[in-house]
Formats: C-alpha cells, structure tokens, sequence
C-alpha cells in the first residue's frame, strides 16, 4: 500500500469492484444495442440497394432502355434535378420570411396564453397528408392563383420570371412551390421558434432595459443568437422540399423542360414527380432509370440534411442555453 | 422633434394622461385604423363593382388593401406623433401578425373546401363498397380503408419495438462514438424523402422475387424505413424527461439496471412515449409516394399482406384524382371524401394524443 514499487496498474485505486454480469441486463442491453446498429444497417442498406438497382440502366445501351429511350442518362436526369432544385428554391423563398415572421409572432408577440395554442394551429398544418395538399393545390388553389397570374403576366411581364403564355389552369410551377411553401412552413416555424425561444432572457431584458423597442430588441439580441438555427431550420425545410412528391406530382402539369419562367404550362419536373408519374408505365431497366434518379435525389437531400444537423449539433455544443 | 410637438397635448387633455403616456398613440387607434382601412377599400370596391353581380365582390382585394391602408396609415401617424423607432417597430409587430394571418388562409381554406367537396360522398355506401366493377358513380373506399389500416398497422408494429429499443439504448446505455453516430443518422434519417423509401424496398424485393411485384408488406417496410426515425426522436426526448433520481433510487434499492428501465423509467415516460408513437403513426398514414411503388393499387378489396396489390387511402385519393375515367365528377367526389376521411383518422389520433399526453402526463411536483 505504502510503497507502490510493482502491480500498481494491476490494482488502480479506482477500479470498483467487478459488477455482477446478471443475464437480464446482457440481454437487454444487447437488444437495445441491436436495434441501433439495425437503424445503421437499413441506411446503409437503403444506400446499396438502390446503387444495385441503378447500376443497368447506367452501364446499359440508352436506346435499349423504355424510360431514357437513347438519351445518356446524364441528359435525362439533368432537367430532372433542374426541376427539383428550382422548386425547392422558389418554395424556401417563399417560406423562409413568412416562418420566421410567424415563429416571432409566436415567441415574442402574441399573449402568453394564446402562444401553445398558436403553435399548435400552426402544427396542424404538417398534419395534414400531402396528398390531400395535392388535391387542395390542384381543385382549389390554382383555379384562386390564375386571376392572378393573368394580372402579374399582363403587369410584370416585362420581368423574365413572369414572361411568356400564361396557363390556363393556373397549374404551375410557381402554384406548386407556393403548396410546398405551406407544406414546408410547420417545420421551419417549429425550429424557428424553439431557437428563438432559446435567447436568453437577460440579453432580452438588457436590450429592453436600455429603452429599445420591441423590434430593436429582435434585431440586436434574438436574431444574432438565433443565426445558426434560422439557417439550419431553412436547410431542413429545404430538404423536406426536395423530397416532397404528392403535391407537386397533382399540382403541376409537368413537361420536363428548362425553363425560368414560373406562369406558363410548360414546366420543369421535379425527381419525385417524374418517378411517381413514370412508375407505372416503367418495364424492365425502365425501372432502373427511375431508382438512379431516386438515388440523385437520396444524395442531394441526404447531404442538405446532413449539412443542417452539423450546424445545428455544432451550435447546440456551443450555445449557453444548454 | 417629434415630441415637441406633443409637449402641450397634456396641459390639453384630461388629467387621466399623465407624461408618460405622452407621445403615444392610444391603444384603440390601430384597432380603429384597421377597420376605417377595411370600410375604406370595402366603399372603394363596392363603387368599381357598381351595377354587376353582388357575388363578384372583390373580398380578396378588400382585406389586401383595407391592410395596405391600415399599415401605411399606422406607420406614418407614429412616424408623425411618436418617432421613427417606434414607427419601425410598429411595421415590424404589422408584418408578424400579417405573416401569421396569411398562414391561416390556406389552413382554412383547405379545411373548409375538404368537408364541403367531401361531405358530399361521405355517406354509408362509401364505407361499405369498394371500386370492384364501378364505372361512373357509386361505389367505396372500403378495400382502401382496410389497406391502409392493415398497411399502416404493420408498420407500427414492426417500428416501434426498434424505435423504443433504440432511444433506449441511446439514453441509458449509449456513450461514445456508436451512440453519436445513431443519432446523426436518425437525424438525418427524419429527412430521407419518402418516396426513396419506397424505391428502396422496390430494389430491395426485385432482387429477391424479381421486377414488377406489388405487395401489402412492401408497403409497410417502407413505411418502417420511415417510421422508425421519429419513434426515436420522440421516445428518446420523453426518457431523458425522465429524473435521474428516480433511476438512482431504484439502483440504491439494488435493483438491476435492465429492471429499473424497464418497471421505473418506462412506466414514468409512457405517456409522452404513446404520444409519440400514435403522432408518428399519424405522419405515415397519410404517405401515398411510397405505397404507390410498392402496394400499388387494385379496386378489389385484398386482407392479405403477403399477395397482390393492396390499396390504401391516400393511393385512394391520388389514382380518383389522376384517372378520373369517364365521371370526372364522381371519382373526384369520391377523392374529396377519401381525403376527408383521412384528415378526420388524422386530426382524432392526433387529438387523442394531444389529450393522453395531457392526462397521463406524469407529475413531478407534489
């Protein structure tokens, strides 16, 4: 004891003595276990499968295949992500300032005893299926949308976003990205909201203390502290709207095309549509095609969202609220 | 400035107006504004629609620009009687309400269009039919009602044993490197579009039975791929709730670990993790991309997971919306009510959940 010369790393102080092994807690424990290796397993699976299942129609001969028929894959898939991407993008910039409007006006404007009621009316928007949206989008909002595209093509033509022959229908890629706005408003709302609430209360109080208003306080105490959060709700709600098939597959007329022009009958399909449309009809390395595309769409969501969580974990490390 | 002009308002007014409020607008006067702002271009419409149909009334245009009115007119008096801070502030609290106002327009817009298309068909024959030889009217949702709560009921049983199992393991058991990594993963699991999930189990049974098959269970994995991740965010943030001195009571009583997780900190979370489960139910049951890939669909009714095509509810909805056939109007009234009848499953599971989370909650303070 006194004089530790040998065998002092054998018996460290420290070492308590060996807990008793019971066979409940190596079963339970190893159950557990398994089922969080098993959510690594599905990923990772989801990751191969789908590689397996696009390999033909990369390597095979485009003119051969139903769904490419002779294009490379490269030229088909390209309008596809297009589409995608431009969707997404009008429907985020849509989104993003209502939400953050609306995630203030919950935080910080509205009575104290009406703020959970509020974020649950807001909630009840995510519940809602998106197919439903779809029909909703598709019945009932184009039809409220086209009088008002007449006005802004007749108005703003001149801008090259509203140029060209306005549809008919009201069916466009400008309706379908204001039904993803909606759809993507509850999400980015609810991190928007959690984060402002996060500021803490003695920036606030400070803020107010020194005789600004309401909105200055917003500016110089909630939104520096709210940065991070507000850009990561925007990427989750980004990925959310790269993904979303049903209500863009109902609401659009889709032709496949490059286009900017958000009015007109002709437009840009977004990866998820085009599958859910093409699904059906799809034979053979048809089918395979279709998977690729979904693969593209895998990637690109997978790495928004990869790059959200990053922010957001790397902030949640750093932040005093925690 | 802008408070000198003021300065004489109080000798002015009644002695209820003390310095302080000097300088401000009333409380009333928004409210005021607002509706002067209303009439205003309610009167101006009213005019340009004189002699044409009442119906025709431009509602629409009314509120836009009765608000346009009431902001511009509330921003320049409190630029005038107050100061530009305050006028700033001021559109700032104009702008948030108006956001959170605009986001209630199409929530109550599509509630009210669903029940009023919808209420149409919703009728007994909708629920005791299915589409099996229908041409035109008639005919029911049954065979999809029954897909999707066998579908849907699979997917539950399947995902949230492993969903509960996980967010076990990750807040009594999980350290380290593995544990971060599951919960990454989860994370962005939560984002994975859902119709990947479906293509993914298509690739997935092509390679074991081969192209072209549509089955119930293909529908219910990949509603599992899907499910999984938010049984584990909700279970998991309800077990990290749980008090860590009920844990350590019961180690100090000797009772193993596997017993205190399973009789102590389950029992006092099973409420927020019920929650969790049915509100996780209530974002699958409405998933059509996925189902279309891999249930597809059939107009006879079919109880058997395991052969043929299985319809379900939302796929319903989707293929009256998109091959109407030759009664347009009666397969879209037949979408409208199938649509209804999934915001009503929607709205009652999420209700439910709302009132047991509410109700068992469990209660910390004495």
């Amino acid at each position: 004891m006194s004089t530790r010369t040998d065998s002092a790393p054998t018996t460290a102080p420290t070492a308590a003595p060996p807990a008793k092994r019971r066979l409940g807690d190596v079963v339970f424990s190893g159950t557990a276990l398994g089922a969080g290796i098993l959510i690594l397993g599905i990923l990772v699976a989801v990751t191969v499968f789908l590689i397996a299942q696009s390999l033909p129609a990369l390597t095979e001969d485009p003119a051969e295949n139903p769904i490419l028929k002779g294009e490379s894959f490269l030229a088909y898939v390209g309008p596809l992500v297009f589409g995608t991407i431009w969707a997404a993008l009008l429907a985020l910039a849509i989104a993003a300032p209502l939400s953050i409007g609306i995630a203030l006006f919950i935080s910080h404007y509205a009575p104290r005893r009406l703020a959970a009621l509020l974020g649950y009316i807001i909630d009840l928007l995510a519940a809602i299926p998106s197919v439903v949206f779809g029909l909703w989008g598709a019945l009932t909002f184009a039809g409220y949308l086209q009088p008002f595209y007449v006005w802004l093509n007749a108005n703003l033509g001149w801008f090259p976003l509203f140029s060209g022959p306005v549809s008919a229908t009201g069916r466009t890629i400008l309706t379908a990205a204001l039904v993803l706005a909606v759809m993507i408003l509850p999400i980015m709302t609810a991190i928007c909201r959690e984060v402002f609430l996060q500021t803490p209360k003695l920036h606030e109080e400070a803020a107010l203390a020194l005789g600004s208003t309401r909105w200055e306080m917003i500016r110089m105490a909630v939104f520096p502290f709210a940065r991070g959060g507000m850009v990561s709700a925007a990427m989750l709600a980004l990925g959310r709207a790269l993904g979303e098939t049903m209500a863009v597959t109902m609401v659009l007329s889709a032709s496949g095309v490059v286009s900017f022009q958000v009015l007109t009958s002709t437009n840009p399909t977004p990866i998820p549509a085009n599958i859910a449309l093409k699904f059906g009809e799809a034979h053979g390395t048809g089918v395979n095609a279709l998977i690729a595309t979904g693969l593209i769409l895998f990637i690109v969501t997978f790495a928004v969202n990869a790059f959200a969580r990053w922010i957001v974990n790397r902030r949640a490390e750093f932040s005093g609220a925690n | 400035m802008a408070t000198l002009t003021t300065v004489p308002r109080p000798t002015t007014s009644p002695a209820a107006h003390s310095s302080l409020t000097a300088g401000q607008l009333p409380k009333w006067l928004p409210w005021t504004l607002l509706a002067v702002g209303l009439v205003l271009a309610g009167a101006v419409f009213t005019i340009l629609n004189f002699g044409g149909d009442p119906a025709d009334f431009n509602i629409a245009g009314t509120i836009f620009f009765g608000f346009l009115i009431f902001a511009i007119g509330l921003i320049i008096l409190s630029n005038i009687v107050e100061s530009s801070r305050r006028a700033a502030d001021r559109l700032a609290t104009v702008l948030v309400s108006f956001a959170f106002a605009l986001a209630l327009i199409p929530l109550i817009s599509l509630l009210y269009t669903v029940v009023v298309d919808g209420i149409g068909r919703f009728d007994p024959t909708f629920f005791s039919w299915t589409m099996r030889n229908v041409v035109g009217e008639g005919g029911g949702a049954v065979h999809a009602i029954w897909g999707t709560l066998l579908i849907t009921l699979g997917a539950a049983i399947i995902s949230v044993p492993i969903g509960l199992l996980t967010s076990i393991y990750l807040v009594e058991y999980g350290r380290g490197r593995l544990a971060r990594a599951i919960t990454f993963f989860v994370d962005v699991m939560t984002g994975i579009p859902s119709i990947v999930a479906g293509l993914f189990i298509v690739a997935l049974f092509t390679l074991i039975l081969g192209p072209g098959k549509y089955m119930g269970i293909m529908g219910t994995l990949s509603l599992t791929v899907l499910m999984i991740p938010v049984v584990v965010r909700s279970s998991e943030e309800m077990l990290r709730l749980v008090p860590n001195e009920l844990r350590e009571a019961s180690y100090a009583l000797g009772v193993p670990k596997w017993l205190t997780v399973a009789k102590v900190v389950l029992p006092t979370a099973i409420a927020g993790i019920t929650t969790g489960i049915m509100l996780s139910i209530s974002r699958v049951i409405g998933e059509t991309a996925p189902l279309l890939l891999t249930a597809g669909f059939t107009t006879s009714l079919n109880l058997n997971l395991f052969d043929q095509p299985m319809m379900t509810l939302p796929v319903f909805v989707y293929t009256q919306f998109q091959n109407p056939g030759t009664n347009i109007d009666a397969a879209l009234g037949r979408a409208w009510a199938g649509a209804l009848t999934l915001i009503i499953i929607v709205m009652v599971l999420n209700l439910v959940a709302r009132f047991i989370a509410k109700k068992f909650a469990p209660k910390f303070g004495r």
